[in-house]
Order: structure tokens, then C-alpha cells, then sequence
């Protein structure tokens, strides 16, 4: 019983998830009206085209180095978020040990780099495929394991990575390891001042996954992860090979949240274990997905647009002095999504949209406006 | 410690395995019940063994109240149940760490002065921290009396037929709100136990919870969920475990045996020792 209340069990099984994403393919079918679907599908891109284009102009208004270090952290958890919800929201299977792909990620790229020059672009592909790899030997025992078990076998993996790279001292063991500073490149992705070209990176990286995720929500495999979430054994049974696709989404998943690790190494130019492979890292990973919309195209990046902001400016507020009012704030905030919506803040638009759906609407297709 | 490790464990099954509801604040009820108990040996000078029923009542009251304030409402939700459970629960732990650095400041504390601190036993060449062995009777006992309580009485049957259904539940007259806040008054109960034995012999600081919680996790998974048998099987395996793997690995990476033992338990087991879940 628990372990298929884990990821979100449906009410509709065979019919697309009754979701804010879900909500819309689900009318779809019922118009079979294609022109529709690619209508939606421009206009996906066409939101995600604009937010691009607002979010690269925004440096040009927002001087402030703090803010733009901001504008970095939300792009790139929402960018870890979107890799983890491949797995954990469309796949439906709920990793909290993401961490260690990041922290492989960033281990990577650095001990390549500080040890044999080599550039982090090449070490953060390098990482990349080392994650997916790792991901891909762990799914094969891990995937016959169900919900919360699936989980904590995660957390326990993640942990032990994190244990092991304490007390492996050629990696920097607890000390961590420093990158060492040189004249400002794109090509060791080193700027010892400029935010400019990490807030572009992370950009670019976030715009990734989404695209990604975009491609992959309406291709076959979207819809054999999703019909693996909903009911594994009624996939199977309609012929989705069922492991081949949480080994297909766990492998992409892991591939793009150690890019984001490498990213991180060079964006703070020093990494250790705590930093890159604790617990709350996973956690952190798994939260704006979670909170924005599980297994949503927007939700990842919508959450940690809302979670990442507030995190920082309440710790610069009321953090520091350890009186631990920013994890007061942090903590209730996240309660009260949670409760509130527990559809994710994505559930928000999804509202407005049905609203407006009303009967004519529903009977003539073209009167549904853009929302 | 094995013995602890399966108290705490025990609170987290219970909750769990019962109610279906993974709590991720457990390591925080530890935390605050081992303050509770520093706090009264601080304010009254009395014995931390003496506090032991004060805290663990003060758990329980806790414990309804967090499922009245907080889980009620995160059981209703329709979507992503799961999820959830686990980021309410989640966002509460931080909130509680917040609110003990916010009250208590973020500094060590022990109780150095108790009966029976620093006290040793001599049991034919085996010497035994008295502490430790208090915490290893009182575990014994209360795993007697949760076993007294889920079995014979009328509340613990009530309790495991309103997780099997409780709409049906509600037809004979059981409020299952009212079943629910009092497992988690008696799951909360049982960490205010371990926190009060605890007390005597760890520091006690904001993040102490964190360091016992994964454990916990990991030893009500490695017994299975719902089993609170296998709560307390699993506990003294990953007491025994950790004791090994300490000496046989080193101290820092004596986790690695625990995590170890659980891999290969599910592996062979998906379902934990003793799951039926």
C-alpha cells in the first residue's frame, strides 16, 4: 500500500494524469484535434522564448553583484530541479540522493581540472556521463525496490558517497578542495568579479533541461514514464518495458544534475562533501519541483523562482546572527505550500485555466483563449 | 545503543507503519525531548532519570499536537500524498531546529551531574557505562509495554483498523482523527523516552535530531514498515553493525556498515526483516 502512495497516486489511471499538465493533454484527447496540440506546443515555446529573453536583459538592470548571484542560484536550482523531476516527477520515482550525482558532477570537473588542466567544459561532459554510468549501476538492483524503500535506498547511497569522499583524502577529503584562481576565461569558466557570464551559463543551462524536458513530455518516452508512475503494472502490461524506462530517466536525470555540480565548482570555485553531496542538498534538489508542481513542465523552475529568492534574502536578513529566524521562515514556508498546494504552485494557472473553460468553451475549442 | 537506535526507530514505525505517514521531524522530536529534559535538570536541579515521565508526557502532548496542528492536514491532500507528508513533515523539522537555535542558541550543552553518569559496571570483566545500560532496561520495557498497548487494548486495535480503513471505522464510532493524534502522542512519546535517556550521556545542541533521524530511517526500513518487531530486530542489528564497522572500518565511516546491511537486506528482502507493507 505505502509504496505505491509515494508517487502521487492519480485518480485517473489509464487517462493522462488529472494535473495542471496533465489536465490540458487530457482535453486534447477528447478534441484529437492536432492543430491544437501544436498550437500548444508553440505557445509553451513561445513563454519560454520571452522568459529567456527577460531573464538575459534583466543584468542589464540589476547591477547589484548579491542580486545577480540570486538570479544564478534560482537558475540553476531550477535547472537541478527540472533533471531531478525527469526521474522523480515524471518517472514518478522519488530520489532524495540526487546529491551524489551532483557531487560527482563537481568532484569531476575540479579534480580534472586542478590535476590535469583539463577545462571544465570537457570535465563537466566527462562527469556528466561518470553520473549517468553511476546512475545507470545503481537503477539495475535499486528499481526492483518500491517507494519509500526506493527512497531511503537513495538517501543511503547518497550518504555513503558523501562519506566516502570525507575521508578520501587525494579529493581534498573534509578540507574540500580550492580551484586555484587564474585570469578571468570562458574557457576554464573562471571570473574572479564578472557575474555576468555564470548568470548566461546558468541560463543557457536552465533553458536545457527545459527544452529537454519539452521534447521528452510529448515523445514516447514521456508517456511510458508517466504511465510507469501512474501504474507500473498496468504498463507493463500494455508493453511498456517498464525498467528499460526508469533506467532511460534515471541516467538523463543524473547526466544533467552533474552538469549543474560542475557548474557549481567553478561558480564558488571550491567545493567539499558537505557542500556538494550532503542530505540537504538532495533535499534542495527535490523541493522546487516539489513545491512548484511534481512532474510539470514549469513547476520546477516556477518553485525555485519563489523558493531560491526568499531562501537567500532571509538568510542575509535574519541570517548570520544564529538565531535561527531565517530556518523559521524557511521551514514555515515550506509547510504552508505544501498544505496549501499540494498540486504545486503550477496548480495555481491550472485553476484559472478551467475556469475559464467553461461549457461553450469546452464545445467549441477555438473560444478557449490563450490564458 | 542498539536498544536506543530501536526506540527511536519504534516511535518512527509507529508512526509510520501505522499511519502511513513518514515523519521527517522524528530527529526534532529527539532534539526537544532532550531538552526538555536538560531544561528541567537546569531549572529544578532535578534528576534527568526522575524527568524521564515529565518529558515523555509533555512528547505526547506534543506529538497529538503536531498531528492536530500540522498532519491532519497534510493527510487530506489528494495529489501527491506521498510528497506531501514528507515536505510538511520536513519544513516542520527545520522550523523546530529553528525555533530550538532561536531559544536555546546553537550551543553544546550535557548534563554533567546524574546518578548515574560516570558510573561504570563491572560485569565479569565486561565494564558498562551505567547510563547506557538505564537506557538499555528502560528500551526493554517500554518495547513491552508499545507490544501491551498495540495488542491487547482497545486503542491499539483501534489504531491498526482505522490505517486498514477508516471510513469503515468511522461506521463503528472510532474518530480517526482522535486514533491518529494519540499514535502520534505515543509514537512522539517513545523518541521523549530515547531524548531523556539520551540527555544523560550526548550534547545536546540544535542539530543533534539530524545525526539520529537517518538512522532511524534506515533502521525502520531495514526492520520493514509497519513492524514494530521488526523495529526493534533491526535496531539492535544496526547497533551491533555500527559497533563492528566502527572497528573494523574506522569511527567516521561507521555508517557505511549500517548502510551496508540495509542494501543487502532490501535486496534480498524489498520489504524489510519483518515488512508486510
Amino acid at each position: 500500500m505505502a509504496s505505491q502512495e509515494l508517487p502521487g497516486r492519480d485518480s485517473s489511471a489509464v487517462a493522462p494524469r488529472a494535473e495542471a499538465g496533465g489536465r490540458e493533454r487530457e482535453r486534447i484527447d477528447h478534441d484529437a484535434s492536432l492543430g491544437s496540440f501544436a498550437r500548444r506546443r508553440h505557445r509553451k515555446l513561445a513563454v519560454a522564448a520571452l522568459t529567456t529573453v527577460a531573464i538575459a536583459l534583466l543584468p542589464l538592470v540589476i547591477h547589484d553583484v548579491y542580486l545577480q548571484n540570486i538570479i544564478v542560484l534560482t537558475l540553476m536550482y531550477a535547472a537541478l530541479s527540472q533533471s531531478w523531476n525527469i526521474l522523480g516527477g515524471y518517472c514518478g520515482q522519488i530520489s532524495l540522493g540526487h546529491a551524489i550525482y551532483f557531487g560527482i558532477g563537481a568532484y569531476v570537473s575540479t579534480l580534472l581540472f586542478v590535476h590535469a588542466g583539463l577545462t571544465p567544459w570537457l570535465g563537466m561532459l566527462i562527469g556528466g556521463v561518470f553520473a549517468a554510468l553511476v546512475a545507470l549501476a545503481l537503477g539495475y538492483p535499486f528499481f526492483r525496490l518500491r517507494g519509500h524503500y526506493f527512497t531511503i535506498a537513495t538517501i543511503v547511497v547518497a550518504e555513503t558517497g558523501l562519506l566516502l569522499m570525507l575521508n578520501w583524502d587525494f579529493a581534498g577529503g573534509a578540507q574540500g578542495i580550492q580551484i586555484p584562481y587564474g585570469p578571468d576565461s570562458w574557457a576554464h569558466l573562471q571570473f574572479a568579479r564578472d557575474k555576468l557570464p555564470y548568470v548566461y551559463f546558468a541560463l543557457g543551462f536552465a533553458l536545457l533541461t527545459w527544452l529537454v524536458t519539452f521534447l521528452i513530455e510529448d515523445s514516447r518516452w514521456g508517456y511510458w514514464w508517466r504511465a510507469v508512475k501512474d501504474n507500473a503494472e498496468a504498463a507493463e502490461s500494455l508493453g511498456v518495458v517498464v525498467f528499460r524506462s526508469k533506467m532511460a530517466a534515471a541516467a538523463l536525470s543524473a547526466f544533467f544534475t552533474a552538469i549543474g555540480g560542475s557548474f557549481y565548482a567553478a561558480f564558488v570555485s571550491y567545493i567539499d562533501p558537505d557542500s556538494v553531496m550532503g542530505f540537504q542538498l538532495s533535499l534542495l534538489i527535490a523541493l522546487p519541483a516539489v513545491l512548484g508542481g511534481i512532474g510539470t513542465l514549469w513547476g520546477p523552475a516556477l518553485g525555485a523562482l519563489v523558493l531560491i529568492p526568499l531562501t537567500e534574502l532571509t538568510r542575509s536578513y535574519f541570517g548570520g546572527s544564529g538565531n535561527g529566524l531565517d530556518l523559521i521562515i524557511y521551514g514555515v514556508l515550506i509547510m504552508v505550500i505544501a498544505l496549501a498546494r499540494p498540486e504545486g504552485l503550477t496548480s495555481l494557472f491550472g485553476r484559472t485555466r478551467k475556469a475559464r473553460a467553461t461549457p461553450q468553451a469546452r464545445a467549441n475549442p477555438e473560444a478557449r483563449a490563450n490564458p | 545503543m542498539g536498544l536506543i537506535y530501536a526506540l527511536i526507530a519504534a516511535g518512527l514505525s509507529l508512526i509510520f507503519g501505522l499511519m502511513d505517514v513518514v515523519n521527517f521531524a522524528h530527529g526534532e522530536f529527539l532534539m526537544l525531548a532532550m531538552y526538555a529534559t536538560f531544561g528541567i535538570f537546569a531549572a529544578t536541579a532535578l534528576d534527568p532519570v526522575l524527568a524521564t515521565p515529565i518529558v515523555v508526557g509533555a512528547m505526547f502532548v506534543l506529538g497529538a499536537f503536531v498531528y492536530l496542528a500540522v498532519i491532519r492536514y497534510a493527510m487530506r491532500a489528494k495529489a501527491n500524498i506521498g510528497m506531501v507528508q514528507v515536505f510538511a513533515t520536513f519544513g516542520l523539522g527545520i522550523t523546530i531546529r529553528g525555533l530550538a537555535q532561536h531559544f536555546f542558541t546553537p550551543d553544546y550543552r550535557s548534563i554533567q551531574t546524574s546518578w548515574l553518569a560516570g558510573h561504570t559496571l563491572d560485569l565479569a570483566g565486561i565494564f558498562l557505562p551505567v547510563p547506557q545500560l538505564f537506557g538499555a532496561v528502560l528500551s526493554c520495557l517500554s518495547f513491552v509495554a508499545l507490544f501491551f498497548v498495540i495488542r491487547r487494548t482497545d486503542f491499539g486495535r483501534a489504531l491498526e483498523a482505522t490505517r486498514e480503513d477508516a471510513g469503515a471505522v468511522a461506521l463503528v464510532g472510532i474518530d480517526k482523527n482522535r486514533v491518529f493524534a494519540l499514535g502520534w502522542g505515543l509514537g512522539a512519546a517513545l523518541v521523549g523516552i530515547a531524548g531523556s535517556v539520551m540527555a544523560i550521556f550526548f550534547y545536546i545542541h540544535p542539530d543533534v535530531g539530524s545525526s539520529f533521524a537517518l538512522i532511524a530511517y534506515v533502521t525502520v526500513a531495514l526492520g520493514g514498515f509497519g513492524s514494530i518487531f521488526g523495529a526493534l530486530a533491526a535496531g539492535l542489528l544496526v547497533g551491533l553493525v555500527e559497533a563492528i564497522s566502527a572497528t573494523v572500518l574506522s569511527p567516521s565511516m561507521k555508517a557505511i556498515g549500517i548502510y551496508a546491511v540495509y542494501l543487502v537486506v532490501v535486496f534480498m528482502r524489498p520489504r524489510g526483516l519483518f515488512g508486510n507493507l
